[in-house]
């Protein structure tokens, strides 16, 4: 079940990476090694193990529910040169059609 | 050399409370040896001299006023760039975050502040802290200190040739699969990865945040406990952070192991580890031994997979992690785009690295619609398993010891070409992340001239007994004390 080089090209797509020939030359045997690897784990039954998302046990932890400032906007919008000080947001390509 | 370099983070801090040194004169001291020798280790990414001689004249004031200046002041610290400093840049050492000035700290980096310590500036890491050697660093690759040919491990890679080379007194890191460890046993140095939760990881930029655990690379292990007394603790800014008390690590430096029992894990002395560590690390078993522990084989068999599901999980939760990144609201950005796609996919496609984008697409692929099962899902059940099978084994004994990489550092360029073969370099050290457990490496010899590191691996929350074992350890030997000729 190895990934051709159009597999590895949909993936990208949707991890929004934008793979050159070459990348994907490269990067299409090392996800194959990758995938041999973890066929490893299917000789290990684990039919009746939970899995594990953490590995400390704790509970959900709630605080005081206390206003507090955030972040000033000037601060934040400093961090890109790609701003609008006017409307105070970020500039991006058009992204509705005409 | 200067005398005050050689100083520990602890002999530095009584030294400079007593006033036979100012904090001032530390904090130059440091800056001149990194003006001196970093142009050939290549561990700082931004050195900020300004800042650090202005907080080193804040603790000699302190001082002078009589006021408590804290347990770590005047003692320089270099930090990994992957921790938010505001207004210093942070840059994950990564072209994507070129130019990003955070507009808040950590969590542990303010309260190394508060405690006195002297921040010398963000050192260098393997992209995103994705590696095992800091040649993936998008920026340039640190060296070892005791050989110049040699990687300083990774990713933590230039905390530990900072510390290894005299150029901060101790370093932070974070440890996601062994990047605290396995750089300090390349350098020689002691490395702590915490208890999943013991600190707070607010501020570390996130890279798989059910791994992820900031730690301390220091040359002793006294000096461990005290930056994890510092750093430890609950915040509310970090969810995951465990309300637990914390105790004062340095009085859990008995000396004395008496009746301690130590386990010995076949797996870990099995091939793929070098014969020569081995011997290391059964030499240093010995001592222990002499010391009063008592020796204990003991089998944790699902070791052999873990490094699969780390290699599922890590990536999984990296390629969420680094969704942020898309050239919007801060970092580089790639202008050409004809619309917010195109905006994405180039700004994204020039900014990461090989390395992370093979992580991220192996992340995306193991999650999406299909495979989850096959391997996410499976990967999380075989977490479970590394977990049980630590779980037996602390029923049986209070530590776990074995090497803690394969072989002491290989040559710069020697595994860039062959992904797996630098993963391998990982395997002692991959499972304490997926069990959440704290793990400790600490020098153990030195083969021919570079230094080899052992691990200790312990339950839940016992930092204190990891400690205690390593400082015993140091007080019974000298591989601590010797310095790398530069």
């Amino acid at each position: 079940m190895a990934l051709t080089p159009d597999d590895v090209r949909k993936v990208g797509s949707l991890a929004r990476l934008a793979l050159s020939d070459n990348e994907i030359a490269r990067l299409t045997p090392q996800l194959n090694d990758l995938l041999a690897q973890f066929a490893r784990l299917q000789e290990l039954n684990t039919d009746d193990v939970p899995p594990t998302s953490h590995a400390v046990p704790v509970k959900a932890l709630l605080r005081e529910d206390v206003t507090a400032p955030s972040l000033p906007r000037e601060e934040v919008l400093r961090l890109s040169p790609h701003v609008d000080e006017y409307i105070g947001g970020f500039i991006v390509p058009q992204v509705i059609g005409e | 050399m200067n005398e005050i370099l050689t100083l520990t983070a602890a002999a530095i801090a009584a030294k400079v409370k007593a006033r036979e040194i100012s904090a001032r004169e530390v904090t130059e001291a440091f800056l001149a040896r990194i003006e001196a020798v970093d142009n050939d280790i290549q561990a700082f990414v931004t050195v900020t001299p300004e800042a650090s001689l202005k907080a080193a004249d804040a603790v000699d004031a302190k001082i002078a006023a009589g006021e408590d200046a804290g347990s770590l002041a005047g003692a320089p610290v270099a930090l990994k760039d992957n921790l938010c400093t505001r207004g210093i840049e942070t840059t994950c050492s990564s072209k994507i975050l070129r130019g990003f000035v955070p507009p808040y700290n950590a969590t542990v980096v303010e309260k190394l502040a508060s405690a006195g310590a002297i921040a010398l500036g963000k050192v260098n890491l393997d992209e995103f802290a994705m590696g095992s050697s800091t040649e993936n660093s998008g920026l340039f690759p640190t060296r070892n200190p005791w050989d110049l040919t040699k990687v300083p491990g990774g990713s933590s890679g230039g905390s530990a040739a900072a510390v290894a080379s005299l150029e901060a007194s101790v370093a932070l890191g974070s440890d996601t699969g062994g990047s605290i460890r396995q750089p300090a046993a390349f350098c020689g140095l002691v490395g702590l990865k915490p208890t999943y939760g013991r600190v707070s990881r607010y501020g570390l930029v996130a890279f798989a945040s059910s791994l992820d655990q900031i730690g301390p690379l220091t040359r002793t292990a006294e000096d461990a406990a005290l930056v994890l007394n510092v750093i430890a603790g609950q915040d509310s800014r970090d969810s995951t952070s465990v309300p637990r008390p914390v105790p004062d690590y340095t009085k859990a430096l008995t000396g004395d192991i008496r009746g301690l029992k130590i386990g010995v894990p076949i797996e870990y002395f099995a091939e793929g580890i070098s014969t020569e560590v081995r011997a290391f690390v059964t030499t240093a078993i010995g001592i222990l031994r002499g010391l009063g522990a008592e020796i204990i084989e003991v089998s944790l068999p699902y070791t052999d997979y873990a490094l699969a599901a780390y290699y599922i999980v890590a990536p999984a939760e990296a390629s969420s992690n680094l969704a942020r990144y898309d050239g919007v609201r801060f970092g580089a950005r790639v202008t050409s785009a004809k619309d917010h796609i195109e905006l994405f996919e180039n700004t994204r496609d020039e900014g990461f690295g090989a390395e992370v984008k093979q992580r991220i697409l192996t992340g995306t692929y193991a999650l999406s619609a299909g495979y989850y099962d096959a391997y996410y899902a499976k990967a999380q059940k075989v977490r479970t398993l590394i977990r049980r099978d630590f779980d037996a084994a602390f029923e049986k004994v209070d530590a776990i010891i074995s090497p803690t990489t394969p072989t002491p550092a290989f040559g710069l360029g020697e595994k860039s070409d062959d992904p797996l073969a630098m993963k391998l370099s990982d395997i002692c050290t991959i499972p304490a992340n997926m069990a959440g457990i704290p793990a400790l490496s600490l020098c153990c010899g030195f083969l021919d001239g570079l230094p080899v590191g052992m691990q200790l691996q312990g339950p839940a929350f016992s930092e204190e007994t990891l400690l205690n074992i390593a400082h015993t350890y140091q007080l019974e030997t000298d591989w601590h004390t010797r310095r790398p000729t530069l």
